[in-house]
This record gives C-alpha cells, structure tokens and sequence, in this order.
C-alpha cells in the first residue's frame, strides 16, 4: 500500500511538471497569435479607447509575466479560464459536454473492446486460417479508412437508406442525456458508437492477435497442455491472461485521449460534445477555451497513464510501481 | 484397456516425426522404437538436436504442425490414435511431463498453488479446497520449506532448484503411471541438480513411477535409470542396459560419448563433443547418419544405413552399427580393435539389411 502511495506521490509531481510545460506552451501561443480578443469583443466599429478599456478591464494591459503568473494561478485552482466570446467559464462549457464525449467514448470502448479482442483471439487460434486472413483483411480495411468516411457511410446506409424505406431507427444527428431518455439515448449513439468502435477495434485485433500467437509459442502453454487442460481454458486462463497487457495499455491511452474530445465524429455525427467545442473555438478563434481544452485533454491522457500502470501491477506480480 | 500383464506400459514403435520448414521438411525423428515398463526406467540420450525432445512430445501431442507416424501404445491404446479429448486425460494424469526450464515452463502471472490445483481439477472432481490442501501437501512432499504459504507465491519468487521442485509436484499431483522428466537439471545449478536428482530417484522408489529421462549428460543417466536408448540424428542408435552402455558399448558414438566422460565424478559433468558436428536433419547424409564424424568409417557405411542387431553386451543390448557384433568396450584397447576391424573387409551378416 505504501508503495502505491509513493507512486502516486511521484507520478502527480511528474504530472504536474508536464501540465506546467504545456499550459506554458499554450499561454505564449495565446500571445504570440495575431488576435485580440478586446477588438473582437468590441466590434468593428468601435473605437480605441473602447478597445483600450475593454483590454483593461480583461487585464490584457498587464505586462505579459503578470498575466502568466494569474493563469498559472487560476489554471492551479482548476480554473481553466474564461470564454469572453460565450460569456462563460470554460469549465462550465465543458461541463456542459462532457456527458456527451464521456457517453461516445465508453461505449465505443465497451463494442471496440468486445469486437477487437474477439477477432484477434479467432485470428490467433487458427493462424493463416480463412477466418484469420478475413479478419485481418478487415481489420486492415478500417484500420485505414478515414473516421468521417466510415462516418458518413455509416450514416448513409443505416440511416438515409433506412429512412427511404420508412425504417427511422437509427437517428442521423443530435443527442439526448442518458438521464432523460435511455432507449434514445443509446439509438442516438448507435451509429457514432460503431464508428469509433470499428475503426479502433482494427488496432485491438491486431495487437490481441501477435500478443497471442507470441504467448502461445511460450514454454509455460505447452506446460498447460501438458497438464491435460482443455483448449478454451488455455485460451482465455493462460494465453490471454498473459497477452492482454499490451492491450491494456493501449485501452488506457485510447480512452485518454479520446475523452479530450472525437473530433471528427462527434462532427459527422451533430454531438455537442468536447470534440465539437474544439472545432468551434479553434473556428471562432476562442482562444482562452483553446487553451483550457488542451490543458484538460493532457491532464486526461497522463491520468489514464497514471491508471494503467497501476492496472499493470494488478496484471503482473512481478510489477513493482516505480 | 485390458492390457496385458506382460505388455509394456508404454510400447513407441517406428515413431517419426517431421516439420515442414521453408527449407524444406526436417527429419527431426527417424523411426524410434522403445519400450518402457510398469516402474522401470529408460534414460534418452543424445546431442542437443537429436530428436529426444520431439520424440516424447510427439507421443503426447504436443507438437503442433508436425507429421507424426508410428504408433504409441500407452496402456495398449495408440496415443497417436486418440482424439484430443482422449488423449487430453493421459496427459498430466497418466503421462506428466517435467520441462527443462522451471522458470519459462511454469506460468508467470498465476500462483504456483493454483497451477497444481488446475492440473488436479482438470483430471478429478476434487472440490477446490481439497484439490487445495493436495497441492500443499505436494509441494511439501518435493521438499519446499512451508509450503502452505508458498503455495500463495509466483514461480519468480521462488529460486531455481524450488521452480524445479514446484513442477515436479505438478507433475506428481495425479500419480502418473509415467513421468516424463526432460532434461531437468540442465538449467540449474551443479549442487541442485544433484538434489534434484535425488528427489526424482524418491519418485521412482516410492511412487512405483515408471521413468523416462532424457538428457545430453550420461552422468546423469548412470544415476538414475536402468536402461538407455542413444539418439543421433533423430534416429535409436544403441539400446543398453546402463551397466552395459558404461563399459560394454558397441556403437562408437556411445564408445566417443563414454570417453569423455571424466571418470569418478557424478552427475555433474556434461559431455564434451565429439569431433564435428551432427547432420542437418534436412539432408542426412546417405549410409549411416554418422559416419562423417566416425572413425572407423568403412565404405559400407556410406552407402547403406546399419540396421539395428542384437550385439554382444547382455540380454537386450542392440546396436546399429556395421562392426562386428561382438565388438564392444571403451578405451584404447577398443579402439584399436574398432580400427583393425574397420581395415579388414568383412562379409556382411545380417540378412536384413539392404533397405
Ligand atoms: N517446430 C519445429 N520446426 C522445425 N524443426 C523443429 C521443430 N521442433 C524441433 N525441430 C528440430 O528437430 C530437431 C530435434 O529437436 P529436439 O528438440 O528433439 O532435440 P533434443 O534432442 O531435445 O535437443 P536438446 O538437447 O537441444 O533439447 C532439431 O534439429 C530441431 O531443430
Ligand atoms: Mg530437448
């Protein structure tokens, strides 16, 4: 238990030392972009002593450590700064989208997790099969196709075609909280859910698939076989016991930085999630929001690297955090 | 199942094996035959490459992708017959296996309690708390210091010599009528080894456990078993009993493999080679598979393969050499009589040759 704690106190040190380098990065781009966010606010008419006021009162005036020195405050208290265009927290933007990035991103976990490592475990029990070259030549098939393609094909067989022929189940854009209505909720995910799911799963397959065939080369499964244990024990208790680190660690770094925001689905898709706020704040040139999604979005990917390792010492005995 | 009372327990007839390779097929077995009885033991002896190791998995089915022929007899029903469910109740339970490297041959990521207790559900239906208390008692009885507690420990905190012992409980957990021990002290220590050794010479003693050690280190076949089979290039050359292979052998490889040998000492030394190389199994050579290493090489032999004869060291001894039958022993002596024999042109003897 010790040990856990230590790790953790040393991974949050690490952690914190990385965010800083990159809220720094962000803050002087912030400065170095030809655009001011006083005139933007003030109009095109207005004049400069409006302008000049405006800069004041947001404490644009200030010389530039200063102002460094109040974002790192604020970004330290959880703060991620304020949105002049929406009149809003940044936070609160956010929070008002998470839901919806959060709900994308677990179950197109949950089916790119089941598809992925199914496949990869029927590649790797019958190698060079009929049923391991068509799952490879799939696999391979999504794994290069571009995400708004599938996207858009996916919307326009099982929605658009489905919709000539009077069959509405499958909603082509929008989103409705879990909480308000479940069914809808799930039909309005379905398509993006298999979007992020079929393109990601080609990674599992494949990784599952060489993670396994590796361990089954391993002295200790000839071992079980010796034994006299079944094949589908062996399979799941001793091969995949041993192949699903690799595939842990790639879930961790998936779902990280997929919570940050799926660009390009959740636009194909019309889901106001995070993926959606980046697009239009980078459009919109709001650049506070800018920053604090990027901050957030690193802050996601080093926490999920945080918990895969502590996973791994779950995995594997011989692990010791540090 | 009614096997006969003076059938072998286990009667391997003919068995070859080969693996298509890119290169081509490797010949990694060529037609073994050997039997082992109820409690006896049979040492496999050879170079690394020789095909001892394939040969035992093969009866198990434990190779995949090879081709496998011959037959197997265990208990008088043709192991290489079976289907996989059938076959899949020898192994572990009639037929165990210990592999050479504990550390690569137990798994890594569960307790070593609970890969015996696998083996013992996997055969009866012992609930998990009796399977439980049976794995203690193993572990305990292969001589692992509290073994209750180290039972709950993964194979790496556990030394070599103790891996070695945690196997071989795994495969004494269902009383196996066989146990197949393949080089099992080659990964250890020379002072474990003996300990091993020792332990695997308990099994024999009190568990009435028929015996097949397969090992490149004669020394360790003079410890522990009655009989002896010598392997080159996936093929039986001599079948000994283990006093005979010592001081009365007729194929010069057993006589080469016996000279270096340092006298006196035990278990400990491996054999130092001699001249050469083995063959490549994808292209043995025509004749006898040794003779370009053999020092008595005569013309016979490079054309045409020695069968196996009945030669002159006690009941049961054959060899597959072209030297007179009664030509056998090591040392100097021997091996000028060998070198006058192989100078004189010889009729050949055994009627049954020509293949
Ligand atoms: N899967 C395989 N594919 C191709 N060749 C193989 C395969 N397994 C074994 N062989 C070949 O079969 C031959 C016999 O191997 P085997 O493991 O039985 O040797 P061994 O006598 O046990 O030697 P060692 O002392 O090194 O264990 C070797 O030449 C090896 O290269
Ligand atoms: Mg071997």
């Amino acid at each position: 238990m010790g040990d856990i704690v230590r790790f953790l106190a040393r991974r949050l040190i690490f952690s914190i030392v990385v965010l800083w380098f990159v809220a720094t990065i962000v803050f002087f781009m912030y400065f170095v972009a030809p655009n001011d966010v006083a005139r933007t606010l003030a109009g095109r008419q207005a004049s400069a002593a409006t302008v000049a006021a405006i800069r004041h009162n947001l404490g644009l005036d200030r010389p530039l450590l200063v102002q460094y020195w109040s974002f790192l405050g604020r970004a330290a208290h959880g703060n991620l700064g304020f949105s002049y265009l929406n009149s809003r927290s940044v936070l609160s933007l956010v929070g008002q989208r998470a839901g919806v990035t959060v709900s994308l991103v677990v179950g197109g976990a949950v089916i790119w997790l089941v598809i992925g490592v199914g496949a990869g475990m029927l590649g790797a029990t019958r190698p060079r099969s009929v049923i391991d070259r068509a799952t490879t030549g799939i696999a391979l098939l999504f794994y290069s196709m571009p995400t708004f393609l599938l996207g858009e094909f996916l919307l326009l067989v099982l929605f658009f075609r489905l919709h000539l022929i009077g069959v509405d189940w499958f909603p082509g854009a929008g989103y409705v909280p879990l909480a308000t209505d479940p069914l809808q909720w799930a039909l309005h995910l379905v398509l993006p859910w298999l979007t992020i799911a079929l393109i990601t799963a080609a990674t599992y397959a494949r990784l599952t698939r060489s993670s396994m065939l590796d361990v089954m080369g391993e002295d200790y499964i000839r071992t079980a076989r010796a034994k006299g244990i079944s094949r589908p024990r062996i399979l799941f208790r001793h091969v995949l016991r041993s192949a699903i680190t690799p595939v842990v660690t790639q879930f961790g770094i998936d779902v990280g930085t997929m919570l940050g925001g799926v660009v390009v689905t959740e636009n194909v898709f019309g889901l106001p999630g995070m993926g959606q706020l980046i697009v239009s704040s980078i459009t919109r040139q709001d650049l506070p929001t800018i920053i604090g999604l990027v901050l957030l979005a690193s802050a996601f990917v080093i926490v999920a690297n945080i918990i895969v390792d502590i996973v791994y010492v779950f995995l594997d005995p011989r692990v010791r955090l540090n | 199942m009614a096997a006969a009372v003076d059938e072998p327990l286990l009667d391997v007839e003919d068995l070859r094996v080969s693996f298509d390779t890119i290169d081509g097929p490797v010949q990694a077995v060529r037609g073994v035959t050997f039997q082992v009885g109820r409690g006896r033991s049979l040492g496999i002896v050879g170079e690394s490459g020789s095909g001892k190791s394939v040969s035992t998995q093969a009866i198990l089915g434990l190779l995949s992708g090879a081709h496998v022929s011959g037959a197997a007899r265990f208990e008088g029903r043709d192991l290489l017959q079976m289907k996989d469910s059938e076959l899949r109740k020898v192994r572990g339970a009639g037929i165990a296996v210990v592999f050479q490297d504990p550390l690569t041959s137990l798994h890594p990521l569960h307790r070593v309690g609970w890969q015996i207790v696998e083996v013992i559900r996997a055969h009866t239906d012992m609930n998990k708390k009796a399977a439980r208390a049976r794995a203690v008692e193993l572990l305990d009885w292969v001589g692992i210091p509290s073994p209750r507690e180290r039972a709950d420990h993964y194979p790496y905190q556990f030394s070599g010599g103790m891996r070695q012992r945690v196997m071989i409980a795994m495969a004494l957990a269902l009383n196996p009528r066989i146990l197949i021990a393949d080089e099992p002290t080659t990964a250890l220590d020379v002072t474990v080894q003996a300990q091993i050794l020792a332990l695997i010479k308990r099994i024999q003693r009190e568990f009435d456990t028929a015996l097949v050690m397969i090992t490149h280190d004669l020394g360790v076949i003079t410890e522990v078993t009655e009989d002896v089979m010598v392997m080159y290039a996936g093929q039986p050359v001599e079948y000994a009993s283990n006093r005979t292979l010592h001081y009365e052998p007729h194929h010069p490889y057993t006589a080469g493999l016996i000279e270096c040998l340092p006298r006196g000492t035990s278990a400990t030394v491996s054999l130092k080679p001699i001249p050469g190389t083995p063959p490549s199994l994808l292209n043995v050579p025509a004749g006898c598979a040794f003779h370009p290493r053999c020092s008595f090489a005569m013309d016979l032999c490079r054309t045409q393969a020695p069968p196996l004869r009945k030669v002159a060291g006690g009941a049961g001894h054959q060899s597959a050499c072209w030297l007179p039958t009664d030509l056998v022993g090591v040392g100097q002596e021997a091996s000028d009589r060998r070198a006058a024999a192989a100078r004189t042109p010889m009729p050949v003897d055994d009627g049954g040759a020509e293949r």
